[in-house]
């Protein structure tokens, strides 16, 4: 490529040294010296400027970008979200079924007499093993599938950098837990609206809202369910970070949940369930309440936060001065 | 900072070799966790437009070297440079093939080489179609680029190890073992490829444990014994230190090697039906003049030159054992 065709990529491309090279030098006359030590000749520029090494701007969003292609065209991750997908049509076919059978108990009522009730039913139920089995799938491969197949050393030698590799890979698994809580969230509210009754919603406080203030808690249910899976993706990718064989990460991350739930059941520990993780999952019922209990989202929302802290450290630290011999 | 590594990287950067050596280590070691010394002070100086055989049996640390040069594995002491670079500037010009292919099965040629385009930083997208398909086009693949990784062959997949090692403009090539797996066809393809690229002015480190391999393709080498590197050097100064010896085929063997002691040659070895000597600065027509006056019988006189397996040889003991 010629120094003229260069400028013009880099005009069309919008990098800021488009300009300022241009100005320095005629295009096409490159003096040799400054070719070969160009490093040494130009350190670092001032702020502004991309830094040293960091390469070109648009350069993590491409890594990125080619994460979620990966992740969102790969056949398991597909089912995954099928099968997520496939279980509020279900659970609605069941109440349905179930309540045209004339024996009313409380929850069923509350799904039939409304067809927005089935997407808080549905959390309920996949935020306690199925929603975490997808999450961490995804999660819990994310460094060690690589590490296993021998690519990692690869896209280390790109370089891909340690720090951004690590980013660009849990953000990936947080945009796969909010797409799993959308999916969830979309197939329970379609079934809902085809198999039950619309209109105003019955709060567990009894009050009724309109289908409006009804649609809105189910936003804020997403969001908080996704940052739960979120904060569960942060353990899944620090577990990821240790070993080179995905299974071993994604069973280790399910071993956890499932002891929490066991954990959670014993009376005596109750003081320390406020602690686990798993806790936190169900907490989204507090947007059935009139008004909002948000002192418990909010809550939930800190301890999701340190998760993802306290984890995302322990994957960075590992991950940053791990050998990677496979 | 992105507009200046493109065109360091860029033919004319490249076609010059300069700034010092294009690898330079320092007592490099790096010791595994259970004691295992994989490398032990490693002193290496690979000069920029060579073409440099990293030789030495399996096992003897070299593929370990090179994780350390890539960032990979981190050594226990000692220090290293890849182009004069810090890592993060340095590995964007530097093309790697490292113990074997390693891709998404799943994906096709294109697919993958794009998944590590998007992985190099200053890489362009906009130019990714481009550079992918010319990496694909070098190696031969081009016919096969839209097939999946999973039904490529071994020789296949190797190319396609090449091809992502091609990706950019590189100023340093380093090939781990390039021509695994390869039938013969293709290890010929290879060494021309490594030729053709060398001539580019790209610096090319290039391991093998395949003697035969470093002696026809590398313009220097290095030899490594258990860790320990044992001799380094342009080809020619490696076997220098070898010196030519004249064999001579005959029945007579005592009076050969009196006639060959007569005339001066050092290190006359008398053995069953042949005897050799230490050429020196002797011209063998008149060695074998010198036999038949004296009236040897004379069945074959040969000068028998070093090769780089008798240095290789010479110098690792057993040769091709896998060291521990
Ligand atoms: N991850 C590791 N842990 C412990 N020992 C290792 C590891 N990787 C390599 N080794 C040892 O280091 C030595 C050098 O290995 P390697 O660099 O792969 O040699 P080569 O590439 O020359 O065949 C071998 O003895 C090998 O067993
Ligand atoms: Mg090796």
């Amino acid at each position: 490529m010629s120094t003229a065709e260069k400028a013009d990529t880099r005009a069309a491309t919008g990098d800021p040294e488009a300009g300022t090279d241009a100005a320095r030098r005629t295009p096409g006359l490159v003096p040799v010296a400054e070719t070969m030590r160009t490093t040494e000749r130009h350190p670092p520029e001032p702020s502004g400027a991309v830094p040293a090494g960091a390469g070109r701007p648009w350069a993590f969003w491409r890594l990125l970008g080619s994460e979620l292609g990966l992740t969102f065209r790969r056949p398991r991750n597909l089912v995954m979200l099928a099968v997520l997908g496939a279980v509020p049509v279900i659970i609605g076919i069941a109440l349905r079924v179930v309540a045209s059978d004339g024996q009313m108990g409380g929850m069923i009522q509350d799904v039939a007499g409304n067809s927005l009730m089935l997407t808080f039913v549905s959390f309920s139920f996949l935020v306690l093993l199925l929603m975490p089995v997808a999450v961490s799938v995804v999660a819990g491969d994310s460094i060690a599938g690589e590490a296993g197949a021998g690519t990692l050393r690869y896209l280390l030698a790109a370089p891909a950098g340690r720090t951004r590799l690590l980013l660009v890979k849990y953000l990936n698994a947080v945009v796969f837990a909010y797409a799993v809580t959308a999916v969830v969230a979309l197939s329970a509210l379609l079934t809902g609206l085809i198999l039950f009754p619309a209109g105003p919603v019955t709060l567990l406080s009894g009050t009724t809202v309109s289908v409006a203030d009804g649609l809105l808690r189910i936003l804020i249910t997403v969001g908080y369910v996704g940052a739960a899976m979120a904060a569960l993706a942060a353990i899944a990718l620090a577990l990821s970070t240790f070993t080179e064989v995905s299974i071993g990460a994604i069973a280790a991350t399910l071993v956890l949940v499932i002891v929490c739930q066991v954990l959670r059941a014993i009376p005596e520990l109750g003081s320390i369930t406020p602690y686990l993780l798993p806790t936190r999952f169900t907490n989204f019922d507090a947007v059935l309440r009139s008004p909002i209990d948000t002192g418990a989202l909010r809550e939930g929302l800190l301890a999701f936060g340190a998760y993802i802290v306290l984890f995302g450290s322990i994957a960075w630290a590992r991950f940053s001065g791990k050998d990677i011999t496979s | 900072m992105t507009a200046v590594m493109q065109e360091a990287g860029a033919p004319f950067g490249a076609a010059l070799p300069s700034g010092g050596p294009a690898i330079v280590t320092e007592g490099l070691t790096k010791r595994f966790r259970g004691g295992q010394v994989a490398v032990d002070a490693l002193d290496l100086t690979v000069p920029r437009g060579s073409v440099f055989g990293f030789l030495g049996p399996n096992g003897s640390g070299k593929t370990t070297t090179i994780r350390m040069l890539l960032g990979l594995v981190a050594p226990t002491s000692g220090e290293y440079s890849v182009l004069g670079l810090p890592q993060a500037q340095a590995l964007p010009r530097v093309g790697a093939l490292v113990e074997g292919p390693a891709f998404y099965p799943y994906l096709s040629g294109t697919a993958n080489l794009a998944r590590f385009d998007a992985a190099d930083p200053t890489a362009a997208r906009g130019t990714a179609g481009r550079r992918i398909a010319e990496a694909l086009e070098r190696v031969g693949l081009s016919a096969a680029a839209g097939k999946r990784y999973r039904n490529y062959s071994l020789g296949m997949r190797q190319r396609l190890a090449i091809a992502a090692a091609l990706l950019g403009p590189r100023e340093l090539l380093i090939l781990d073992e390039p021509t695994n797996g390869l039938d013969p066809q293709g290890t010929r393809e290879v060494r021309a490829l490594v030729k053709e690229i060398a001539a580019d002015g790209t610096t090319v480190f290039v391991s093998s444990h395949l003697l035969a391999e470093v002696e026809q393709m590398c313009t220097h080498a290095a030899i490594m014994r258990a860790g320990r590197l044992v001799a380094q050097g342009t080809i020619a100064s490696l076997s220098a230190g070898l010196v030519a010896r004249v064999r001579v085929e005959t029945p007579d063997a005592a009076d050969a090697a009196r006639v060959l002691g007569t005339l001066g040659l050092a290190d006359v070895r008398p053995g069953d039906g042949d005897v050799t000597a230490e050429l020196g600065g002797h011209a063998p027509e008149r060695i074998n003049a010198a036999l038949v006056g004296e009236g040897v019988a004379v069945r074959g006189l040969a000068v028998v030159r070093p090769s780089l397996e008798d240095v290789f040889v010479g110098l690792t003991g057993e040769g091709f054992d896998v060291d521990g």
